[in-house]
């Protein structure tokens, strides 16, 4: 089998057709006579706008319609599983007009130039570019109307576009979209000023509710058919891993067991028996910062996977690991007690209000705890690989990545060229969880297709390459003090929180929480109480860290939900009822007045922390939940919410603890504020699947390290959710689906209050106050 | 020489016999539905079924399907059971990034084969094996169930 590159990234929607690429010599693309000059107008500094590459709204990037009325809608940003080469598809066929049976969507290739921001993280795709592909599809249908009036002479304000045609209000004449695309191809799109959107109300697709996503007895599509749904089921989606040439070699590499640790010497003769195996590459090892380098190590080349694993296992490698300085002493359980011991003294102050010394000590009570989670590897479903083919001074690589300019611009370093000599094919992500941001393993491929005399090469990683070679959730350790009075109000709080930083990985170790990684629910704790301190003391990273799903959410939003559960208990309050008094009313807060310079890269005077929104989705989650019920014996509810990415989720967990300690999770409910809700059906879907992966942070998950090496090798050690975790039901509840309001995140904000809430739960059901994660066999005995 | 039946296709095929089935599907056939996961048996990425049963072909070996006939993904449109499966997916939504979901269909069709009804708890003990780094637990289990209806309706 060989792919096609114009066709491999088509996906069709309906499967009756099959189209040819955007750059096809059939096709009629909408001329190309933007004014980019319109482009410099919207002088923002947020959002998508302040992000590399920023924005485009130009429809000749996007839309394609065909002469025979097939619509080809290009989506830039990368698919992993949150939907959205449906979702924004959908936007810009619902603002078209087209027939959602007459659509197919094709993958950009990494071209940020060309297509704006394709950095898919910070669960902004939709928030981000909503508004820009509403407006590219707008000017497309203008142009397809004014096309109709030219035709028939009419002034194009009596023309409209309905469903894949334009007709003629004072007569019955109609034109179909295919009728119309070469004469629209002419006309100049329409002046960003001049554009009309259709109003919310007359959206197909958009914002419809869930119910099957496909009915099975009818071909009528009431809403948007899941794009790839049928090839995923029939097993003929095309992942990162399914790329395949007839003239294609395999590779896997031995990497250094400590990062920075270099190969000394290797014996390849026995590899070099392997039947299948060809060739054996010595790859240096980059210094640190680790950054998006390739780790190193030694590659064996062979003409299927097994050979080249087969290979690998009978390479005989001596590694310096005195190369990797003090990294090759990382021990976790000893690092986690230096942190535990740093957390009793005060760290760099990042907040402060009023007196948290006289606070503690005038207190009627006073509570403190330490809460500790591990390291934690992403662990997608599909490991990371990639294919690279490098030839004749071009390079084209094929890729399951959330950040195609990073790996364009580094295989352009690696292999010598120019990126415009390069050429970055995104296929569908086995799942990315922010691993797949980081593009070392395709600049692997790409070194190893220097050694390919010009066949492409493909890097697979087995599990334990990837369980060893993560980019590690950051190990942490957040240390809360507690004031209250008499009356068990809250009258001090203060934290310190201390966490490797991600920042480690681009410069030297700042040894401090960078201000993207502080405003996860650190600084921009919302708690209305006197005496506020927020401390930051340093710790140094020893491993290859990075971005997992919600990232530094996870440890803040786990300490002060759980803290909050602690206080209340201290002060004979209902959780609920203390976690409203400790918001108190309802009103915006301006992150900025919190320290928070960040703020997901949104303008602050938009996006407020919104205390209203926040004590609302407490009190939908628990009025669905019955919360205060009477529950049986070792079965307890357990209340937890956050606000991050933009979005307000709050879940209540219903969890009983077996005699053996085990955790059953009978019921979860949600309820999610995200603002506007594009496609409410895959808003359920990331909210169930997120409850899922935050039962697995809090009950098994962990990722530990002995002189510097991991310490897990597979599922059968780094333990993630089963079946037999899953809440026995998931309800999620959507509120304040409002046009009006800014729109916030849905990837990752499920994530950050489900373990808090898990180990409330089970502090209702036992009695037992859960400070480390995960839970594993701490209930046991 | 290996004789391999795989969706009704014979193959003689000139790898070793230790070479896991796995990669003989993938990369020798070129069969890509069967997706590789872990390697050890512990996430059911790679399930085909031979002569009917659900097996992990990252741990069977070729010389162990030797003369035996497997079916994959790619021959379940055909299957009665299986296209149920795959409509009940369709239907409830079930995949998110969908690459653990070819071994999870190929698990469920061998449980609705073997136990036209099951009980949630024999759900889970036929599809414990299969993990969703997605979490699409919950859809999966009433996918099954619904499938198992229309299993019932079409016989």
């Amino acid at each position: 089998m060989t792919e096609s590159n114009d066709s491999l990234m088509i996906a069709n929607v309906s499967r009756r057709r099959f189209l040819g690429g955007m750059a096809g010599a059939s096709a009629l693309v909408l001329a190309a006579r933007w004014d980019m000059a319109l482009a410099s107008d919207d002088e923002k500094k947020y959002g998508a706008a302040g992000m590399p590459g920023g924005w485009v709204d130009d429809p000749n990037v996007f839309i394609q319609i065909d002469p025979d009325g097939a619509v080809t809608i290009v989506n830039h940003r990368s698919e992993m599983g949150q939907g959205i080469r449906t979702s924004l598809v959908m936007v810009a066929a619902d603002e078209l007009g087209a027939d959602w049976d007459r659509v197919a969507v094709q993958q950009a290739r990494a071209d940020q130039d060309l297509y704006g921001n394709q950095n898919t993280d910070g669960s902004r795709s939709m928030r981000h570019w909503y508004d820009p592909m509403r407006r590219a599809a707008a000017s497309a249908r203008m142009m397809l109307e004014q096309a109709a009036a030219n035709e028939w002479g009419v002034p194009a304000s009596e023309c409209e576009a309905g469903v894949h045609e334009v007709s003629h209000k004072g007569s019955n004449r109609t034109l179909g979209f295919g009728e119309l695309a070469e004469a629209a191809r002419e006309l100049d799109v329409p002046e960003r000023s001049a554009i009309q959107l259709k109003p919310i109300d007359a959206h197909r697709y958009i914002g419809q509710e869930a119910g099957p996503v496909r009915g099975r007895d009818t071909n009528s599509i009431e809403r948007p058919m899941a794009i790839d749904g049928e090839e995923i089921v029939e097993g003929s989606a095309t992942f990162g891993a399914d790329i395949q040439f007839d003239d294609m070699v395999h590779a896997v590499i031995a990497r250094p067991p400590v990062l920075g640790a270099r190969v000394a010497s290797v014996d390849d003769s026995e590899a070099l028996k392997v039947s299948g195996v060809e060739k054996v590459v010595t790859l240096d090892t980059n210094s640190e910062p680790a950054g998006f380098k390739p780790m190193g190590g030694v590659a064996v080349i062979a003409s299927n996977t097994w050979s080249a694993m087969q290979g690998r296992d009978a390479l005989k490698i001596d590694w310096d690991t005195d190369a990797a300085g003090d990294n090759a002493r990382y021990n976790t359980d000893e690092y986690r007690k230096s942190l535990e011991e740093a957390a009793q003294s005060p760290g760099k102050v990042i907040r402060s209000s009023g007196d948290i010394g006289n606070a503690l000590g005038d207190a009627e009570q006073t509570l403190e705890a330490v809460y500790y989670m591990p390291h934690m590897a992403q662990a997608p479903m599909e490991p990371p690989v990639a294919v690279v083919r490098a030839k004749d001074g071009k390079a084209e690589a094929w890729a399951p990545v959330q950040h195609p300019r990073a790996a364009r611009e580094g295989l352009a370093g690696v292999l010598g060229l120019d990126k415009e000599n390069v050429t970055v094919n995104v296929t569908l992500l086995g799942g990315g969880f922010g691993r797949k941001s980081k593009p070392d393993y395709i600049l692997e491929a790409g070194l190893l297709a220097k050694e390919a005399d010009g066949r492409p090469v493909k890097v697979q990683w087995s599990r334990e390459d990837d369980v060893h070679h993560a980019y590690f959730h950051a190990l942490s350790v957040d240390r809360l003090e507690g004031a209250l009075d008499a009356d068990g109000k809250a009258t001090g709080w203060r934290h310190r929180t201390l966490s490797p930083s991600i920042t480690s990985l681009f410069q030297e170790d700042p040894e401090h929480k960078g201000g993207f990684e502080l405003g996860m629910g650190f600084n921009t704790m919302p708690f209305d109480i006197p005496a506020i301190q927020l401390e930051n003391p340093e710790a140094a990273s020893h491993a290859r860290i990075g971005w997992f799903r919600s990232v530094y959410n996870l440890p803040h939003a786990f300490a002060i939900q759980s803290f909050a559960a602690e206080m209340a208990e201290a002060a004979g309050k209902d959780h609920r009822d203390y976690l409203l008094e400790l918001l108190g009313p309802a009103r915006q807060i301006n992150p900025r007045d919190f320290g928070d310079k960040w703020n997901y890269d949104e303008d602050p005077s938009v996006y407020t922390i919104d205390i209203g929104r926040m004590r609302n989705v407490i009190e939908k989650v628990t009025a669905e939940a019955d919360w205060g019920r009477d529950m049986p014996e070792g079965r307890g509810l357990g209340l937890a919410f956050h606000h991050s990415f933009q979005s307000y989720t709050a879940i209540v967990i219903d969890a009983e603890v077996g005699d053996d300690g085990s955790v059953t999770i009978h019921n979860a409910d949600i309820a999610f504020d995200c603002g506007f809700q594009v496609n409410p059906e895959r808003i359920r879907s990331q909210l169930e699947g997120a409850c899922v992966m935050g039962i697995g942070i809090a009950l098994h998950s962990e990722i530990t390290f002995r002189e510097g090496r991991v310490q897990e090798n597979n599922f059968h050690q780094f333990n993630v959710p089963r079946m037999e975790h899953a809440p026995k039901q998931v309800r999620t509840h959507l509120v304040n689906n409002d046009p009006e309001l800014p729109m916030g995140g849905v990837g990752e904000p499920g994530l950050p209050p489900v373990a808090p809430a898990v180990c409330n739960a089970i502090y209702a059901a036992t009695g037992k106050r859960i400070r480390q994660l995960p839970v594993a066999d701490q209930l046991a005995g | 020489m290996t004789t391999l039946t795989i969706n009704g296709t014979t193959h003689e095929l000139d790898v070793p016999d230790d070479m896991p089935l796995l990669w003989a599907i993938r990369d020798i056939v070129q069969l890509t539905g069967t997706k590789f996961g872990c390697g050890m048996a512990l996430c059911g990425a790679c399930t085909v079924h031979l002569d009917g049963e659900a097996i992990r072909s990252c741990t069977t070996t070729v010389g162990n399907a030797d003369g035996g006939s497997i079916t994959t993904i790619e021959a379940m449109s055909d299957d009665p059971v299986g296209r149920e499966v795959q409509n009940a997916w369709l239907d409830l939504g079930v995949a998110q990034c969908g690459y653990c979901q070819a071994g999870q269909i190929m698990s469920a069709t061998a449980l609705l084969k073997q136990n036209t009804n099951p009980s949630d708890a024999e759900i889970q003990d036929a599809m414990n094996g299969n993990i969703c780094r997605c979490g699409t637990y919950n859809r999966i289990q009433h996918a099954i169930h619904y499938a198992a209806d229309a299993v019932q309706e079409d016989t």
